[in-house]
């Protein structure tokens, strides 16, 4: 427009040259993303490379965690980490279904926003709260009102013997899956939206009750994207560090019951970080992170792979 | 206003669906409105009629298909047999069992042909799982599928073909065992060949079940349909026998219709 010779084509090369710069920018910034992800995974090998060439695959199945003496075994962490996400699963799966359910397929229309809304605000609120709840809420009602009950009906389990000390697995399991809730149940809502509604239809007019339809045609239709949304709740659950440090009860040990403190490797690392003075105990602590670096990659890669088969196309099969 | 269009049924016919003054609405639209009309009982009946017209809604409306739909109203009556529909003590998944509904759109469940077929009869609880591999047989025969798919009755309904699927639809509609078969607009996503293949099953049909099909195609109803109704802007014009509606109609608006002056 200030080209002073409207005939000039100039405006063309001034389009291409600006268009160049333009799309250098953009994908310098999307390229930044895969490469943080590899120098965060080199760093990590790099310095877990001490413990690695030290203990091998020890690292990972044996559960002596003694700095002083320098030998390290994570097993205690991996397994209360594995075990914390999978007693959160197993609440939050019927729970986070049934939000999902819920808001789909039985809610009035004008409960279905404020209720999604509020479900999704819980992932907004911080860590520290739910470990703050964890500590002055959950625990005490935990140990007055659920666990002996739970002590009396399965204390004949391993899983629910011996005392209840507050702080425990059992707790932070609890806290966990209150947190990945709205994770599952809202992806869970996108994959079940995405069933058609001649799928519906189809089981309705066959004489299929809602419920019927739901739980014969819509679930199985989607099944693999519901399975996508419970991985990526586990990845969740798997990395959560501060709300789980605040009530697992940080004990180097691999206990049965879950009424007993244990450990996981989030918690690990942000309780030891600050106060490790070796290199190997350093080096350890880094491993930790590239394990669960690893897994939650993993686990996440897998989980959005199952989304993203359901909600691209139709064919879930 | 069109009772003394419609010609009595006659005493040798039995009425499997009679509609009486049926209204119906969705949100404030009207869309159907006092509709009159008995469907006879092992017979074809096409709902004929430009988009909107409310023939579909018509149809759904017989096997409470509707009231999926948030904030819809009607008003009159829809009988099946001698019982009405909106009754509250009907059980709308046994009126539903007992009209088989087949969509504009083919719509298998991803399992497999042997499971498509099979759903309503284990979901209704119709027979001992000995006998459900004789119902399926029985009902892939009377849709005419049978012979294609006898031997991959263990692969997925939803990987046969457009027509294949339309015919499955049908199976796992009869499979029910229903008295009444309603079709939206069954063939409009499927090529002529396999079109055929359905209008001549339907034909087949008949002497067992009551049909209503809902079309856009007058050729296939003057061909497959022993009754038409001819629907325009949520009224019934004209209902009659198909050679009378498609050579010789009573009504202005339905000559022009069927002689393509709109729609």
């Amino acid at each position: 427009m200030t080209d002073p010779t409207p005939d000039a084509p100039r405006t063309t090369s001034r389009s291409v040259g600006g268009d160049l710069v333009f799309r250098a920018t953009v994908t310098a910034a999307a390229a930044i993303v895969p490469l943080l992800m590899a120098a965060l995974f080199i760093q990590l090998a790099l310095g877990a490379w001490p413990t690695i060439k030290e203990f091998g695959l020890r690292f990972l199945y044996t559960s002596t965690w003694d700095p002083v003496a320098e030998i390290y075994g994570a097993a205690p962490m991996i397994l209360g980490t594995l075990v914390s996400s999978i007693v959160a699963l197993l609440i939050a799966i019927p729970l986070s279904l049934g939000v999902a359910i819920f808001l789909t397929e039985f809610a009035p229309q004008r409960l279905r926003g404020p209720i999604a809304t509020m479900v999704e605000l819980l992932a907004a609120i911080p860590s520290v709260v739910y470990g703050l709840w964890g500590i002055f809420v959950l625990i005490p009602v935990l140990r007055t009102l659920v666990v002996p009950v739970l002590s009396a009906v399965l204390g004949w389990t391993p899983f629910f013997s011996g005392n209840f000390q507050g702080n425990s697995m059992l707790a932070a399991g609890i806290i966990l899956s209150i947190m990945i809730l709205p994770y599952i149940s809202s992806v869970a809502r996108e994959v079940i939206r995405a069933v058609p509604d001649s799928q519906r239809e189809a089981a309705l007019a066959l004489g299929a009750t809602r419920w019927e339809a739901v739980w014969s045609a819509v679930l199985p239709y989607c099944s693999g994207g519901i399975l996508g949304a419970i991985v990526l709740g586990l990845g969740r659950a798997l990395g959560e560090t501060m709300a789980v440090t605040m009530v697992i009860g940080n004990r180097h040990d691999i206990g049965v019951s879950l009424l007993e403190p244990g450990y996981s490797m989030a918690a690990a690392i942000a309780n030891e970080f600050a106060e490790a003075a070796s290199t190997l105990h350093l080096s350890a602590l880094a491993e930790i992170g590239l394990v669960l670096f690893v897994i939650t990659v993993l686990v996440n890669s897998f989980a959005r792979l199952l989304v993203w088969r359901v909600t691209r196309k139709f064919g879930a099969t | 206003m069109n009772s003394q269009e419609t010609p009595a049924i006659l005493d040798t016919e039995s009425v499997a669906v009679s509609v009486d003054q049926y209204s119906f609405w969705y949100g404030d639209n009207l869309a159907l409105s006092d509709v009159d009309l008995n469907i006879p009982s092992k017979q074809v009946t096409a709902f004929i009629g430009p988009s909107g017209c409310g023939k579909s809604t018509l149809l759904r409306s017989v096997n409470r298909m509707n009231d999926l739909i948030p904030g819809n109203r009607y008003a009159g009556d829809i009988a099946v047999g001698t019982q009405s529909v909106f009754s509250p003590k009907l059980d709308t998944t046994d009126l539903r069992r007992r009209i088989g509904m087949v969509f504009q759109q083919p719509n298998p469940f991803p399992k497999t042909i042997f499971d498509n077929v099979a759903y309503g009869p284990r979901l209704n609880g119709l027979c001992s799982p000995s006998e459900m591999v004789g119902r399926v047989e029985r009902a892939l025969r009377q849709a005419a599928l049978w012979d294609e798919v006898k031997d991959r009755l263990d692969t997925f309904g939803t990987e046969l073909s457009g027509g294949q699927q339309q015919r499955l639809c049908i199976a796992r509609a009869l499979a029910n065992e229903p008295e009444i078969l309603l079709l939206d607009e069954p063939c409009s996503a499927l090529d002529p060949i396999a079109t055929q293949r359905i209008e001549e099953l339907l034909v087949q049909l008949k002497s067992t079940y009551t049909i209503v099909i809902v079309t856009h195609n007058l050729q296939q109803a003057a061909r497959i349909a022993d009754k038409t109704a001819f629907f325009y802007l949520g009224k019934l014009i004209e209902y009659d026998s198909s050679e009378v509606i498609f050579t010789s109609p009573l009504r202005e608006d339905t000559e022009a219709y069927i002689t393509g002056r709109f729609g």
